[in-house]
């Protein structure tokens, strides 16, 4: 089979992720089964966001709007009994990609600087939202007392077996990403990005192809949010934390806009980062208190000095 | 709903608006003229309250605690733009968010290193405190009054610079044209530093006024930051005049909002219906505003670029 | 009877005290190349903008093909078979040649809302996107990086992605900028085998191709259209000479 490199290096890290569960037991770490599931699921917020934000250039900063809808959609319908599954993760993605169109219908048709700001406003107005609504606990969130159930099909309490599941969905979204990319859409949109006057100018119109991808994006990064509830057992409205979207967009900027391994890259080596920063004995104790400190720093200097993302250190053809 | 009560909320959203202009004219200048988006302009904000918190309960002098405070938050933007933002000025959007989204990590980090995670305490002197009386019933805080003056002063000052002086010129040139500023040989590396300079200290001007009122605490620029992107999304980028009318429309909805629409709803929808919506839709008020503003007019009220 | 195919009645532009078109009557007959000179500042590419759609006449109106498009965006006058080239080269520089051309044809083969086959491996794009590249003569260039072509060629590729579009009219802004003598003498040669096929407005500063190709040109200067007719008419012409050719032409 033909493959790239870049291709056979991700298959190698799939399967890498793939033989976890069975060496974390094995060492008896439950930890890292813990912490790359996390990092997963992140990788596959991530992949949602390189899509409009690396390879179509639209500067979203709003993304973690769709974190935090996903996983009320689940915490809320689980508030009220429902605890089906399909339901509600069909509701995470749906009401995701409502709410997408809804946004982007407005803020799509804007660029540059104001693109950034309005997304910025409107997911912040979607966490004062959350806060402000009581009857799902406010600021202080909700725990998840029952994980979604999918009619015995998986138990997500297990955890190998919702590792496996997000590592099955991760690698879906890959694959599905990698598709829609090189698909005539796909090029429509990377072509917009690169040029958009040379677009009009042989009859594209950005916009309807930019909103189906904010809308694609935004259902997408819902489903990460169904996930992650799930994950952690608890939701708050700093799911949808500005700050937050700022560590998905560092996520696609560190493993390298516009790649397929990128967002998986920068995922693992962001949190991974801040694990080491907060945690690492090596490390001394006033790095492990001010770590937002450190890791600011290490953020702008990736910035300035690293554009091409960790992306662009594995061989292979430059896309 | 009494007129005491509506004087009031006005004069509230008025000190609320011109609160937020004074941080959104400098920072509409800033992504006018340099194009910089520069997500750290509330740590500016943040570092105007703590200073002259600092230097006040140091010297025991309010003035002298205001005039350190000032100059120390302008050494600190300069500092900044000089070190960090310069080679922003060349790059896309995205790096210039997700760098001034690392500074704004470091400078949270570094204020709780000096002065701790929990708020601390601001005080006004008290040739400051105290009430007011204004017409009928009406008892306002005298610091709110004072900070609506100093707000409204500025916003003269800064319509006479923008308008009547050379350096106003250039500016408004640069907003509406930049690359043909710089190509007048005009020292733009110069006039970048001074626009920038002008944005830090109008931005701890505002943080040193806001202390007393609100929570000096890291963090607490971005909460207001947002605000202020409203403020500029509705006025229109590069525009102070934009930025002044955005600011007033922002600081009045919202204050009348939050007062107001609790009590309204309760008249049409059932009391805990209006307990829950009405804090709720307060919130959203201002980016509700936004996104109507955005549909009529795209480029705000008074777009700089022609 | 000859037809019409683009006509501008009236068409006027002002940039605040600057009139940069000022009250254009300006035709284009079916199958005709009609150039367009004048001297610096005369805003010709202003106008070249009006008739593409990039900018909005204050006044006036332009009929294509019988169609009044005068409100028509860029995109949808490209739909129409009405092209542009750019004066300063705008293509896709991280595409290979070949995929600037076929996403040319991919904007005219329908809409692009198709999410799942690989749009480089779709022979109705790539097979006529070759042949363009061939019939501009960029076919041994196909694979490589648009950014890493020569100027003259990047100017090739520029006229590979109109022809692209299959279009009725070709609006090209100087098409021979900056190419050296003999890399403008191809493309002179090529855009002459296109004559009668297509009909053509050219701007342009180099006379070699002005009076090799046109069968028309108009003179503007100030906004104006001082005189259209043909060459030898223009050459003649006392007014032109005086504000633009010179003694010598």
């Amino acid at each position: 089979m033909a493959l790239s490199p870049r291709t056979w290096i991700l298959l190698a890290l799939l399967l890498l992720l793939a033989a976890v569960p069975p060496a974390a037991a094995y060492f008896g770490q439950p930890f890292y089964l813990d912490l790359l599931r996390r990092v997963m699921i992140f990788a596959i917020a991530a992949i949602s966001l390189n899509l409009i934000l690396g390879y179509g250039g639209m500067v979203s900063f709003g993304h973690a709007a769709y974190l935090g809808i996903g996983a009320y959609a689940v915490g809320v319908l689980a508030h009220y009994g429902i605890h089906n599954g399909w339901l509600q993760w069909g509701l995470a993605i749906g009401a995701s990609a409502l709410v997408a169109l809804a946004i982007g219908a407005i803020s799509v048709r804007t660029s540059g600087i104001y693109f950034i700001m309005i997304t910025l406003a409107f997911t912040q107005m979607l966490y004062y939202l959350g806060i402000s609504i009581e009857e799902y606990g406010g600021d202080d969130g909700m725990r998840l007392n029952v994980r979604s159930q999918f009619s015995g099909l998986i138990d997500l309490n297990d955890p190998t077996e919702f590792y496996y599941l997000v590592l099955a969905i991760l690698a879906l979204f890959l694959y599905l990403s990698r598709r829609l990319v090189e698909s005539r859409f796909g090029l429509v949109l990377q072509a917009a990005r690169s040029n958009e006057v040379r677009s009009r100018a042989i009859g594209l119109s950005p916009y309807p192809y930019r909103l189906a991808a904010f809308v694609i994006s935004g259902a997408l990064c819902g489903l990460a949010g169904a996930l992650l509830v799930n994950h952690t057992a608890y939701l708050t409205p700093e799911f949808m934390n500005w700050t937050r979207s700022g560590e998905l967009m560092f996520m696609v900027i560190l493993g390298g806009i516009a790649t397929t391994s990128g967002p998986l890259l920068g995922a693992a080596a962001l949190l991974l980062l801040e694990d080491v920063l907060q945690g690492w004995s090596v490390l001394p104790k006033w790095v492990h208190e001010h770590w937002q400190l450190y890791l600011g720093v290490i953020l702008v200097l990736v910035v300035l000095f690293a554009k091409r993302g960790l992306a662009g250190f594995l061989p292979g053809k430059n896309e | 709903m009494n007129l005491v009560l509506i004087a009031e909320q006005t004069l509230n959203g008025l000190q609320l608006g011109v609160m937020l202009f004074l941080l959104a004219a400098g920072l509409t200048l800033v992504f006018g003229i340099m194009n910089l988006v520069n997500l750290a302009h509330g740590a500016l904000y943040m570092v105007g309250a703590y200073l002259t918190t600092y230097f006040y309960q140091a010297t025991g002098s309010f003035a002298l605690g205001v005039i350190l405070g000032l100059a120390g938050t302008l050494v600190v933007g300069i500092v900044t733009e000089l070190v960090a933002l310069r080679t922003l000025y060349e790059r896309d959007h995205l790096d210039q968010v997700l760098a001034t989204f690392g500074l704004i990590l470091f400078f949270n980090e570094l204020i709780a290193i000096l002065w701790g995670r929990a708020a601390i305490y601001s005080t006004i002197p008290d040739y400051l405190s105290g009430h007011v009386e204004l017409i009928g019933n009406l008892r306002y805080p005298l610091y709110r009054l004072v900070i609506i003056g100093v707000g409204l002063a500025v916003a003269i000052l800064l319509w006479f610079v923008v308008s009547r002086t050379r350096l106003g010129m250039l500016i408004r040139a640069g907003a509406s044209n930049r690359a043909m500023v710089a190509a007048l040989g005009i020292n733009i590396r110069l006039l970048y530093t001074i626009v920038f300079g002008f944005g830090a200290a109008l931005a701890g001007l505002a943080g040193l006024l806001s202390g007393p009122i609100y929570a000096v605490q890291p963090g607490m620029g971005e909460l207001v930051l947002i605000q202020v992107f409203v403020v500029i999304v509705i006025g229109g980028i590069g525009s102070v005049r934009g930025a002044l009318v955005g600011a007033l429309i922002v600081g009045m909805v919202d204050t009348m909002g939050r007062a107001f629409l609790k009590p309204a709803l309760a008249t049409i929808l059932s009391p805990s219906a209006a307990e829950t919506a009405g804090p709720a839709l307060a919130s959203m008020l201002i980016y509700l505003l936004m996104a109507v503003v955005l549909a009529f007019r795209p480029e705000g009220l008074f777009p700089s670029r022609g | 009877m000859n037809n019409l195919l683009l006509e501008t009645r009236q068409l006027h532009k002002a940039f605040g005290a600057l009139i940069a078109t000022d009250q254009v009557d300006f035709d284009v007959r079916d199958g005709e190349t009609h150039a367009v000179i004048g001297p610096n500042g005369a805003g010709k590419t202003t106008f070249l903008k009006q008739l593409s759609g990039e900018l909005r006449p204050d006044t006036g109106s332009i009929r294509f093909a019988g169609e009044d498009i005068t409100g028509l965006p860029s995109h949808r006058r490209s739909r129409k078979g009405l092209a542009r080239s750019f004066q300063i080269t705008s293509i896709y520089r991280d595409f290979t040649a070949l995929d600037n051309v076929a996403l040319a044809v991919q904007a005219h083969a329908g809409h692009g809302f198709h999410f799942w086959r690989p749009a480089r491996e779709d022979i109705s794009l790539r097979r006529p996107a070759r042949q363009v590249l061939e019939k501009v003569g960029l076919e041994k260039r196909a694979n490589i990086l648009a950014a890493n072509l020569s100027h003259g060629e990047q100017r090739q590729l520029e006229i590979a992605m109109v022809l692209a579009t299959r279009p009725r009219l070709m609006l090209l802004d100087e098409p021979v900028a900056g190419m050296a003598t003999d890399e403008s003498q191809r493309m002179i040669e090529f855009l002459a085998t296109l004559k009668g096929e297509k009909t053509i407005v050219l701007v342009e500063h180099d006379m070699d191709a002005v009076f090799s190709l046109a069968d028309r040109i108009s003179v503007l200067v100030y906004g104006r259209i001082i005189a259209t007719g043909t060459p030898a008419e223009i050459r003649a012409n006392p007014e032109v000479r005086a504000a633009y050719l010179g003694e010598d032409a």
